[in-house]
Order: structure tokens, then sequence, then C-alpha cells
């Protein structure tokens, strides 16, 4: 089926997940615009992880459809998307450069140079093996291969998440530095101070059902409030 | 350094203050050619749609102009930047009596403290 919305890039339609008996989400429809980047937030277990997962085509649904940029989950979709997932993959054995190769032979649009040039931040040396780099280090490492790809829609899975705010500057950094204006990026994580200033949009998840979407200045200029100060008043224990 | 914001207000609201205060102080020069949106992006840690939403507000303003070729440019007219300037020295003063009227002084009374104030300036000023 082809979508009749040019300025869509992901269509969600009454999606649903079960593990057993436990309901992941439930009847979730979501439109994310083209160009735009979106906060995906919800507590623990709000189910951010398994829809961000059918969405990059590693999980299936119970029921109901996703379209990326019209076409349904599969191979197809698979190239355009760039998926960080929650945590990295990159074997212990495999140094700086031989991830670089991985990622050159795996993906057609990976941008070699620019990945160069942020790991060059980095000050990582090529020959450094992935098990003598610092959790943090690794976590970078894999944020900027998922960002060195030109990609239509990036999947980033609490990329914030467990790293010192120093680092958390790096990445938010790395994601404005390397965002195109026809690409969007879903960002899912817990710690909205920090990624707030970087939403055009964002999407409440509350035990399987999306509770909100608006935009982030919306919020400010209608409710003169943060969009931190909005998520603790709604998701109060 | 990423620029600070209040949770009050819109982030692009903000920006648009921020920069219309460089103009207007002078830190940012008329005719100045400014950064991209990507690197005032990058430098204020904001989402460049947001910046973008910003500087348009700006050009709105006729504080900054966009020119084919060139990128943006802080604005050459004089006299665009001298209304901006009174229009904001305005707000300032009008926010200022409004508060002094709060705390119950009468306008002589703020007259008279913005008299003896000019010797010690900003010494304990709120930031």
């Amino acid at each position: 089926m082809q979508s009749n919305n040019t300025q869509a890039i992901l269509e969600v339609r009454a999606l649903t997940k079960r593990y057993g008996p436990t309901l992941a989400l439930s009847n979730v429809d979501l439109t994310l615009p083209k160009g735009k980047i979106i906060g995906l937030l919800g507590p623990n277990g709000s189910g951010k992880t398994t829809l961000l997962k059918i969405v990059a085509g590693l999980l299936t649904s119970t029921s109901g459809f996703v379209l990326v940029d019209g076409q349904p989950i599969g191979e197809g979709t698979k190239s355009l998307i760039s998926y960080l997932p929650e945590r990295t993959y990159l074997p212990d054995w495999m140094t700086v450069e031989d991830c670089l190769d991985y990622f050159v032979d795996f993906y057609a649009d990976f941008d070699l140079q620019r990945a160069r040039e942020m790991l060059s931040r980095l000050n990582v040396p090529a020959n450094k093996r992935m098990k003598q780099l610092s959790k943090g280090t690794r976590e970078k490492m894999q944020l900027v291969l998922v960002m060195s790809r030109r990609a239509k829609l990036y999947l980033l899975d609490e990329p914030i998440g467990g790293v010192d705010p120093a680092t958390r500057d790096y990445i938010l950094d790395t994601i404005i530095g390397n965002y195109d204006n026809e690409a969007t990026i879903l960002i899912s994580t817990h710690l909205i101070a920090d990624v707030e200033k970087v939403l055009d949009e964002f999407l409440f998840l509350k035990e399987g059902v999306i509770t909100m979407h608006d935009t982030t200045d919306n919020v400010r200029e209608t409710q003169g409030k943060s969009l931190d100060e909005l998520f603790r008043e709604v998701f109060r224990c | 350094m990423a620029w600070q914001f209040t949770s009050n207000r819109s982030i692009y609201s903000q920006i648009v203050d921020e920069i219309e205060l460089r103009i207007l102080n002078g830190t940012y020069e008329m005719g100045m050619r400014l950064p991209s949106v990507r690197d005032l992006a990058l430098l204020a840690a904001v989402n460049p749609n947001t910046m973008q939403r910003a500087l348009s507000e700006l050009e709105e303003m006729g504080l900054v102009t966009t020119q084919r070729n060139t990128g943006r440019t802080v604005t050459t007219d004089e006299a665009a930047v001298s209304r901006a300037r009174d229009a904001k020295a305005d707000l300032l003063v009008e926010t200022f009596l409004s508060q002094m009227k709060m705390l119950g002084l009468s306008r002589g009374e703020v007259l008279e403290r913005l008299a003896r104030g000019e010797n010690k300036e900003g010494e304990h000023a709120i930031q």
C-alpha cells in the first residue's frame, strides 16, 4: 500500500503487542512527520522499547500495522531506518577500525568520513578493541556509527541513559550536528530535562497507550510549563 | 556553553530575545554575518528547527536579513535597530514600574530611588 501522506515518515495503526498475558502496547495510532526530532517519553515499562523494536522490524506485532515512508515493515524499511538499541552490540574483540568496516559492509548509506570526524573528537585510537573502552566511550562509539548513516528514520533507544552529563552533552551535540531536515529522529528516554531543548514534538506513552502527542513549544505556550514539569505531573506515582 | 532557558516560556521566543539583545548591545554588529542555523543550534544546544523559527521571527522584526548566497546577516538598517531598542526599553520600564507599584511605591518615590541608584549602578542587581 502506498501512503498518500507524503509528509509522514511513520504511520502506526491500531498496533497491539502482547507478551503472553501482558499487554505491552494497546491499540497505538501514530503519525510522525518528516524532518522532526521527536521524544518518545514514558516511565520504565511503558512500552517504549517494544514500540521501537516493532518499527525496527525486530519484533512482530500481535495486531495492527506499521508503515515506514509508505512501506510495510520488511527488508525495504530496514534500509531506511538506523536503530540504536538500548545496549551496545559491538563484540569485545572488534577494534574501532573493525567496527567501521563492519558498518561500511552492512549499510550502503554509511558515511565513513563523517564517522571518522566524529570519532576523532572522542580521541579513540583506531586499533583499540571494544573491551578496552569504557562503557561510556563504547556507547558514544555506537551512537556515532548509527548517526553516520544517512537514514530517513533514526530510532534511538535511551541514548543518554547511564552516562555522565558531559557525555550526555556530547551525545546531544552529535544528534543536533548530524540532523538533516529530511530525516526524523525518534528518541526514547525518561530523562526529559536533558532532551527537551532538542525536541520538536513529544509522545507520552503510559502503560502501552499514547496519552499525549504535541509540540514542545505548545506545552510551554499554552500551559506555561516545561515538558519536564508536565511529565512529572502526568506520571506522578 | 549552552544558553540558559526558563521553563515557563517557549524556547524559540527566549532565543529571539537573546539574539535581539546581542544585536541591540552590539555583540552581533550591524551587517555581521550570522553563523549557520546548525552552528547556532549547536551553540545554544537546541533543535535546529527551533533556531530556524527564531531566526524567521527576527527577520520579520527586521533585525536579521537573508541574502541569497551569503546567508543571514544582522540588519544594517539603523532605524530598525533603534525601533527595536525603544520597544525593548519601553517594555522593561513598564515591567519595572508595575513591579514598583506592587511594592507600594509612589511615582515620586520611584524617581527618587532611580536618581539615587545611578551612583551605585548594578551593585546588588538581580540577574
